[in-house]
């Protein structure tokens, strides 16, 4: 065992360390949170940690960038297929941002709250089908604590 | 190098971590901007210079302004008009 | 105490999870690819295609058809939240016009966006860079001066018929093949000198129409979240 694949060793842990950590702070962002733009954002969260894991996946030590200017490889390249196609979920992530966050704008526009239980809460008031009601801890109801509460004042 | 790479995973971790747990969703907004550049930043560690690009165009750059102007839109952009701040 | 279940069962939840991510992580044994598609790609890409980046070389001539589908996404994407926020109110969202700095600065900076995102998406095919990355660029140069000045909204028929031709142009390079006896979106006219600005046969100009496509594509959608109402 060289040191150069120590060296390798102890970098693949780091990152499949980030890559994990992202997915894990991007599901709990997702799950836990109740506002909607920062599920948006677990949502961002998860798919850089999964973009991450991909192109580590595909790295050699000691190898080029999959760039050969010089006309001819001199030595290895690092896998350029991941590369590929974490290129392509990138741009297709953008455009998941956006159709979320104008859901975000008409879900704003039409119940004026932000707050994914109360959104459910309004839809089944509104459209009386109890399946879309949360549900919520006896004897709490629907009271919110007053700090989610603040959006609703406009 | 792993040297950059231990030190941008540690911002990038911790910026995460902003983008889950800080109050102002609008911090929370830069704090993303904040993982995308530390993550844009490891791909160039990791010789992928094409995903660096578009990591730092699109995720730090287009993203976190498509973020900012939906928090206006919304009118959770501190000092909106009718805004409340950006608590949640 | 009840509001903490939620948070508290997520936590084992995923406690759990990062468990089980580290343990399949750690059969993978890092800078070993796992596969040799990469490495005979790398190897018959230059000769093949005369693109001296291989991951465009990938991207445009080796799986092309899965480029015209993330377009395709990506248009379908942007028209959705079109639909979505064209019946929502204008509400609040015009704010007053920037301030003196930003009004200079992004009439300054327009040019240069603009050659520095050109640049990027017509040396797609030698350095890195290509059409997405400077599709991006290209649709903030467009977008800066719209947060400057709110007044002057972007001409969105003007973006929809270049995103149109554009996207029009990908699918026609590619059917061109078809006249040669060849598949959908095989690499024409040869591969020329590999590291001229004018070589890897019709890569560029696909490159050419996604960055086209995809910076027009981004500046509508950035300018409809913004909220401007535009000129339809």
């Amino acid at each position: 065992m060289t040191d150069a694949m120590l060296l390798a060793e102890a970098l693949g842990d780091v990152l499949y360390t980030g890559a994990i950590g992202l997915i894990l702070l991007g599901l709990y962002a997702m799950v836990v949170p109740r506002h909607l733009v920062r599920i948006v954002l677990g949502l961002l969260l998860v798919q850089s940690g999964v973009n991450l894991f991909l192109v580590a996946v595909g790295y050699r030590p000691e190898a080029a960038a999959p760039i050969l200017l010089g006309g001819q490889a001199i030595g290895p390249v690092v896998d350029p297929l991941p590369q590929a196609l974490v290129l392509t979920a990138i741009v297709i992530g953008v455009g998941v941002l956006a159709l979320a966050l104008a859901l975000v704008v008409r879900v704003k526009d039409v119940h004026g709250t932000l707050d994914s239980r109360e959104v459910a809460e309004r839809m089944a008031a509104e459209t009386g089908d109890s399946r879309l009601m949360p549900e919520t801890a006896p004897g709490r109801g629907a009271a919110v604590p007053a700090r989610e509460m603040l959006e609703d004042r406009s | 190098m792993i040297e950059l790479a231990l030190i941008s995973v540690l911002v990038m971790i911790g910026a995460a971590l902003a983008v889950v747990f800080v109050r102002g969703l609008m911090a929370a907004v830069a704090a993303a901007a904040v993982v995308s550049l530390a993550l844009s930043v490891l791909f160039a560690v990791l010789r992928a210079p094409d995903v660096a690009l578009a990591e730092a165009a699109v995720g730090a750059g287009l993203s976190g302004v498509l973020l900012a102007l939906t928090l206006r839109r919304v009118g959770l952009w501190p000092g909106s008009p009718s805004g409340d701040g950006d608590r949640e | 105490m009840k509001g903490y279940g939620r948070a508290v069962a997520a936590t084992i939840f995923l406690i759990g999870l990062g468990t089980l991510l580290a343990a399949l992580f750690a059969a993978l044994p890092f800078g070993q690819a796992p596969m040799q598609v990469g490495q005979a790609t790398a190897v018959v890409a230059l000769p093949e295609t005369g693109a001296t980046n291989i991951v465009s070389a990938i991207l445009l001539a080796y799986r092309g058809l899965d480029t015209l589908g993330e377009v395709t996404i990506l248009f379908v994407a942007a028209t959705a939240a079109g639909m979505v926020l064209s019946g929502a109110g204008r509400g609040e969202a015009q704010g007053a016009p920037a301030g003196f700095i930003l009004r200079v600065a992004s009439g300054l900076l327009f040019p240069f966006l603009l050659a520095l995102g050109a640049f990027i998406v017509v040396h797609g095919h030698l350095t890195p860079g290509g059409g997405f990355q400077g599709g991006a660029i290209l649709a903030a140069a467009f977008f800066i001066p719209l947060l400057a000045n709110p007044a002057s909204p972007l001409n969105h028929t003007v973006a929809m018929v270049i995103e149109g031709v554009s996207g029009a142009a990908f699918i026609a390079i590619g059917a061109a093949a078809l006249f040669g006896g060849e598949a959908f979106l095989t690499p024409l006219f040869g591969t020329g000198t590999p590291g001229e600005l004018f070589s890897a046969g019709s890569l560029p100009l696909l490159y050419l129409a996604v960055g086209l496509k995809v910076g027009s594509e981004l500046a509508g959608l950035m300018a409809r979240v913004a909220g401007e109402g535009g000129r339809a």
